[in-house]
């Protein structure tokens, strides 16, 4: 009997021991699961019909190309390799400009058939209307079976999630937004970060060393959304103010905060590495007439670079990957950066911002997923380089 | 110039160089503790202002821009134990099996590596996850356990890795002796090993309480209720929590200027936890650490 309840503890035991590759499964499992399904749906949005008229050689629009037509960017078909003819933007509310109400039928009975009608005459025409008016010998040529291709997201350079026809899924601004505000932040926390891991490693003495370790441990316990918060109400208005922009939710803000909060791993990890050099190799720097200062340079820095390097990538890792104090300071303008002190918008934020606006199985929601699945890789592979790194430090 | 004056010269310039070097390190690493304290301090001065009695025990009111901050409190109270609940044993159990059972270097390394991959996922990462698992998959809605769940599967790399190291400190001769004595394996770990190990286990456990305290991007999608006047009844309930609370009336209130107030209290409810978290475990290890001296 006890010999079965230790089985039966040990099997628990193994099982929690799998429990976080199993995490990562699900995570995978989950996160590519509803990913995938984006390019399985159609670019104009659901429900919908864009239509041409028959004539015209215009067989496939990107989204974005759909997007300029109804905004007016493009007015005529030249510029995409159709006829010299100007491009007519028909949207099912225009409907009643070309048909009296007696001809679309009291009930709308006769609105699929006009809709062709008026898709056959207008040889310029671009139409948008639901799927419901569709007539079943529709005249016209159907372009909204197109499926928004990886092509549209991974080299997309907009991002317009909820713009009507077609919704626009671009990931180039939102990731080089994150890279943007990461790499600053990195710049601006690795001064500090290394000054601090060999003040404590090689400079303070124990009691110092005893009272900063609580304090960098207490900078890491700061929820994200206090720095966030912190950001807003003090370092904004101040960026604002000393550099004279019209807003102060930037890139920079962003950097400032996340050179913050990458701080502790920075430091913890640098620190770790450069204490693990050997004191015989520092008395032997010391005993040839090195200073300290040299033996640091010298003997312990190049002695700790992979432990160094893991920390400068461990930071950039937590850097990508924060959300909410990036999502309060950046003013998340998903457009792609051109200045340090302009609103951008990283991918956690755009993830964070809007999937509660996204229905749930619907491509706007689906691009998120995948938003998200693109994080997950980023930091994947960050992971494995640290593991790389320090495997190398151990032969 | 003699050689011994050369000798002089040069062993000037290496102590000016370490001089200013030094003098560089401690000064920005001054200012890395400065900052701490200047966020402390602004978010204390002013936050100070908007606690009161009232403020702790009264539901928001006026959208949000006056009343207190109570079902926040609770709902993260709520989040706290429901997360607790299942990450602690699963991370103490699997911290055991790492670092007492597993003997197979490829296994230990795989789940090592894992683990710290688990550690390195972004929270919004968990929060996608979160919903599409606990939310939608298993259909338990916007609820307080789809939320612990979530919250608890972010801290297990935490608890899992100061578990193995808290029993990994502990020297073996302990288990050899309780082995020589005929105890079994499980009865080692039970008697000696744990017990031994249990301080600095609850430091990491403590720490990570004040981490998934502070989490919002998790609980986003997963549970968190924009504005709830009472309780949740069930654990299949939504809740307010405190970072959640500090974000939306931050960003999106009703009237941004005028639930400034309110969001420094919130501010500091959190940044007060958070202290009391890090004291709390800071205390204990340096009160154990007395003691463990074998």
């Amino acid at each position: 009997m006890r010999k079965f309840i230790e089985k039966l503890v040990e099997g628990g035991l193994l099982i929690s021991g799998s429990v976080s590759s199993l995490a990562i499964l699900l995570i995978i499992i989950f996160l590519f699961k509803e990913a995938g399904g984006l390019f399985n749906s159609p670019a104009v949005e659901e429900g919908y019909v864009l239509a041409l008229n028959k004539e015209n050689p215009v067989k496939h629009l990107s989204p974005e190309k759909i997007m300029d037509i109804f905004d007016a960017e493009i007015t005529n078909w030249e510029e995409l390799g159709g006829p010299d003819e100007d491009i007519l933007v028909f949207r099912f509310s225009d409907l009643t400009n070309y048909y009296t109400e007696e001809e679309l039928g009291d009930e709308f009975q006769y609105v699929p058939d006009k809709i062709s009608e008026l898709v056959t005459k207008e040889p310029g025409i671009i139409a948008f209307f639901p799927q419901q008016y569709l007539a079943k010998d529709f005249q016209g040529n159907i372009i909204s079976g197109d499926k928004i291709t990886p092509a549209d997201f991974f080299c997309g350079t907009e991002w317009y999630p909820t713009s009507t026809p077609a919704p626009i899924f671009g990931l180039v601004p939102l990731l080089l937004g994150t890279l943007l505000v990461s790499i600053g932040a990195i710049v601006i926390a690795l001064p500090f970060g290394l000054a601090v891991a060999i003040y404590l490693a090689e400079i303070a003495n124990i009691k110092t060393r005893g009272l900063l370790k609580p304090i960098i441990e207490l900078l890491a316990g700061i929820p994200s959304v206090v720095y966030g918060f912190f950001g807003l109400v003090v370092i904004v208005p101040l960026i604002q103010k000393v550099m004279n922009l019209p807003v102060g939710e930037t890139a920079f803000a962003g950097s400032i905060v996340l050179a913050i909060m990458a701080l502790p791993t920075i430091i913890t990890v640098a620190e770790d590495a450069m204490r693990n050099t050997p004191q015989a190799m520092k008395e032997a720097s010391l005993a040839l007439g090195a200073t300290q200062w040299q033996t640091i340079y010298k003997v312990i820095i190049p002695y700790s670079i992979s432990g160094i390097t893991s920390a400068i990538v461990l930071g950039i890792g937590r850097a990508i990957g924060e959300t909410m104090a990036v999502l309060m300071v950046t003013g998340n303008a998903a457009i792609i950066p051109t200045s340090f002190f302009e609103p951008v918008r990283t991918i956690p934020a755009t993830i964070a911002a809007e999937l509660g606006e996204a229905p749930a199985g619907g491509a706007h929601y689906e691009a998120l997923f995948l938003l998200g699945a693109v994080l997950f890789i980023i930091t994947l592979v960050l992971n494995f380089s640290v593991e790389y790194i320090s495997s190398k430090r151990k032969m | 110039m003699t050689p011994i004056q050369h000798l002089g010269n040069v062993d000037r310039k290496k102590r000016t160089s370490q001089k200013v070097a030094f003098g560089t390190f401690t000064l920005l690493s001054y200012t890395v503790v400065a900052i701490l304290f200047v966020i402390l301090g602004f978010i204390i001065i002013k936050g100070a202002k908007a606690i009161s009695w009232e403020f702790l025990t009264t539901a928001p009111e006026e959208g949000m821009t006056s009343g207190g901050i109570f079902p926040a409190i609770v709902g993260t109270l709520y989040l706290v134990i429901g997360s607790s609940l299942i990450s602690f044993p699963i991370g103490i159990m699997s911290g055991i099996y790492m670092n007492e059972y597993a003997t197979n270097g490829k296994v230990i390394r795989f789940v090592r590596i894992m683990t710290n991959n688990l550690s390195g996922v972004p929270s919004v990462v968990f929060g996608l996850f979160g919903m599409a698992l606990f939310v939608n998959a298993l259909g338990w809605g916007d609820s307080i356990i789809a939320g612990s769940f979530t919250l608890a599967l972010m801290s297990l790399p935490l608890i899992i890795r100061t578990t193995e190291e808290a029993l990994k400190s502990i020297d073996d001769s302990f288990r050899h002796g309780s082995l020589a004595l005929g105890a079994t394996k499980l009865q080692t770990i039970r008697r000696v090993v744990l017990p031994m190990a249990f301080p600095n286990i609850i430091t990491g456990l403590i720490l990570s309480i004040g981490r998934v305290s502070g989490e919002t991007a998790p609980i986003l999608f997963t549970v968190a209720a924009y504005f709830l006047p009472h309780l949740p009844k069930s654990i299949f309930d939504q809740c307010m929590a405190l970072p959640y609370h500090l974000y939306v009336i931050s960003t999106s209130g009703t009237d941004i200027e005028a639930s400034r107030g309110t969001a420094y209290g919130t501010a500091l409810v959190l940044i007060a936890i958070i202290l009391v978290v890090n004291l709390l475990a800071n205390a204990l290890r340096n009160y154990f650490a007395r003691f463990a001296r074998w």
